[in-house]
């Protein structure tokens, strides 16, 4: 290059700063589709979306409507409903999330540990998570069915209960048979995760723990879980931000039912702004939830950051 | 040491136990879909059909008309073509951005890919009505166009994300060496990492499939008709409409559960792979 005659001082700056533009333009060329592909969908909406939480918009068509200022935003925070869905929500992500972690965490073990046809275990792990959530809640509705379901059925015949139950008809109840279709489906992603985590950990440190007389249960502790740590926080991650926005296998199960018990935030929402029409205070909602995830990424992306530089 | 009897015996039968919760539902699924509605609905609840019946599916695969058979099976058709257009989309524009993220040092790097991660966090309620809104205005409402776009807004950011972890676990020198020897970047990008990355694509071409498949809020807003309703909406619909035809929503649920759950089997080795070296590594 040309740059090398113009003084040994002077050109490792001058070409660092070029070479800077020039990678920073051949970034952005790669980048571009994905931006357009994402915020050009995104943007709008998301701005859109914000103006209308500031009005009383009654129907989802273009008027005016009058300007409410953060009220639909208290109205929100001041409203028992809308407290309600949001505990019942959180029990769901803390129950759903914990159970999968756990179970996932035991089933993770097994397909790592020495068995004969291990594929094929690995092969129906997978299924459940594969399932489409919506045939899952479809399912699990018709299992749990007050007359024809085979839980029912299955308990009545093995004399573990007298009756049929219907099981839909407590709110708690109903919320726990949903939070059971959901681990049911989802312990499998949590069980992989953690899976691709332990085939990282070299066998030597088990090796060296057991000749120092670490016990099964003290290597468990000591060795497993912390270097597990990365796997099992993104399980949280993922897990957790999607039991909060839950929506999809309540729409289909319990349709919120009974008297408002399976009623998440995302539903609550929903219920708010398509059955009722109150689109200001609908967006207000749906803002609401998206600070409060946002607020919760922010807290797991602080516990994962490691040294490594764009990815945490 | 090998491992004791005791512990073999443990963890054949934990397995087995495991496989039976997992299987069970499937098998009821299975059962369901080609059982008479008389079994379906006998007290005590006969679980082996007195008689099976493949009739469900083949009118499902048959039937003419507006039957909700043959609607059945449309919807099943678009929700191919709505996630498979998705995920050739934004794999194919979401791999230049990962590339970008893991190999270009560019400012504001981070801040990039958090700005994509983060529209992952918003709930598709808060998107949905001005998206409709702008549908009905460009004509895209109840379109398997204007879903894929949708779709690829939220499958894109997910590519960026496991691509980029994937190429970063690629050693640089492999690149360099294909450089020298006079390959342009993206040439070296096509000829060299993408083959390497094959394991790392798959799981992450499966997984955007499986979301794409698994997609309802938006299907079920922006849908009303056979030209685009997807899968998911079908069965919802349906499960509300016809609320004790067990047999067909056994049957249409089988076969929505078909593809995604085939695929993910067939790459189940992709996935843990995938997933190992991107995301978990510490």
């Amino acid at each position: 290059m040309s740059t090398i005659k113009a003084g040994a001082r002077a050109a490792p700056r001058r070409i660092s700063l070029k070479a800077r533009t020039r990678e920073g333009r051949f970034a952005l060329a790669l980048l571009i589709p994905s931006i357009v592909v994402v915020f050009g969908v995104v943007i709008y909406p998301l701005i859109k979306t914000m103006i209308t939480s500031l009005y009383a918009v009654t129907s989802p068509f273009p008027g005016s409507y009058p300007f409410v200022g953060l009220r639909n935003y208290t109205t929100a925070l001041t409203q028992t409903e809308f407290w309600s869905s949001v505990l019942r929500t959180l029990y769901f992500t803390v129950v759903s999330t914990g159970l999968e972690l756990v179970l996932g965490l035991g089933i993770a073990l097994l397909l790592n540990a020495p068995l004969r046809m291990r594929w094929v275990f690995r092969a129906i792990v997978v299924m459940p998570w594969a399932l489409p959530t919506i045939v899952n809640a479809a399912l699990w509705k018709y299992m749990f069915d007050a007359q024809y379901g085979v839980i029912n059925a299955a308990l009545t015949q093995l004399h573990l209960q007298d009756a049929y139950r219907a099981w839909f008809s407590q709110p708690f109840q109903a919320l726990n048979i949903v939070i059971l279709a959901d681990v049911w489906k989802n312990t499998s992603l949590a069980a992989f995760f953690l899976l691709a985590g332990l085939t990282t950990i070299p066998r030597d440190l088990y090796e060296a723990a057991r000749i120092d007389g670490e016990t099964a249960w003290g290597s468990f502790l000591r060795i497993t879980l912390p270097l597990l740590k990365p796997a099992i926080l993104i399980v949280l991650v993922l897990r957790t931000i999607e039991a909060f926005k839950v929506f999809d296998i309540i729409f289909v199960m319990t349709r919120g039912g009974p008297v408002n018990g399976t009623e998440s935030v995302a539903f609550y929402t929903y219920q708010q702004a398509f059955s009722n029409e109150f689109f200001g205070y609908g967006a207000a909602l749906s803002y609401l939830i998206a600070i409060f995830v946002m607020a919760l990424a922010v807290v797991y992306v602080r516990l994962l950051r490691s040294d490594r530089e764009v990815f945490a | 040491m090998a491992p004791s009897r005791a512990y073999r015996i443990f963890i054949h039968v934990a397995a087995i136990v495991v496989s039976l919760v997992f299987l069970a539902p499937f098998a009821w699924l299975a059962i369901a879909s080609v059982s008479l509605q008389a079994d379906l609905l006998a007290l005590p609840l006969r679980w082996i059909p007195s008689h099976v019946s493949f009739e469900r599916y083949q009118q499902i695969f048959s039937s003419t008309g507006d039957t909700i058979f043959a609607n059945f099976r449309q919807s099943l058709i678009n929700s191919l073509i709505v996630a498979s257009v998705t995920v050739v989309v934004s794999t194919v524009v979401g791999l230049l951005g990962a590339y970008a993220f893991a190999r270009v040092r560019f400012r504001l790097a981070r801040a990039t890919l958090l700005t994509f991660l983060a529209t992952y966090m918003v709930p598709p309620i808060a998107l949905v009505i001005p998206l409709y809104l702008i549908m009905v205005q460009l004509h895209l409402l109840d379109t398997k166009l204007g879903l894929i776009v949708v779709y690829c807004s939220f499958t894109t950011p997910f590519v960026l994300w496991t691509m980029g972890n994937y190429f970063q676990t690629i050693p640089m020198e492999l690149e360099e060496a294909a450089q020298v020897d006079g390959c342009t970047r993206v040439g070296a990008l096509v000829r060299v990492i993408l083959p390497i990355a094959r394991p790392g694509l798959l799981s992450t071409m499966l997984l955007a499939f499986l979301i794409a498949w698994d997609e309802f809020l938006y299907a079920l807003i922006f849908t009303s008709t056979d030209r685009a309703k997807t899968i998911p909406v079908a069965i919802a619909e349906f499960t509300g409409r016809y609320s004790t035809d067990f047999g067909l929503q056994a049957a249409g649920g089988l076969l929505a559960a078909v593809p995604p759950v085939l695929l993910a089997v067939a790459f189940q080795r992709h996935i843990v792979g995938g997933l190992s070296a991107g995301a978990v590594k510490g």
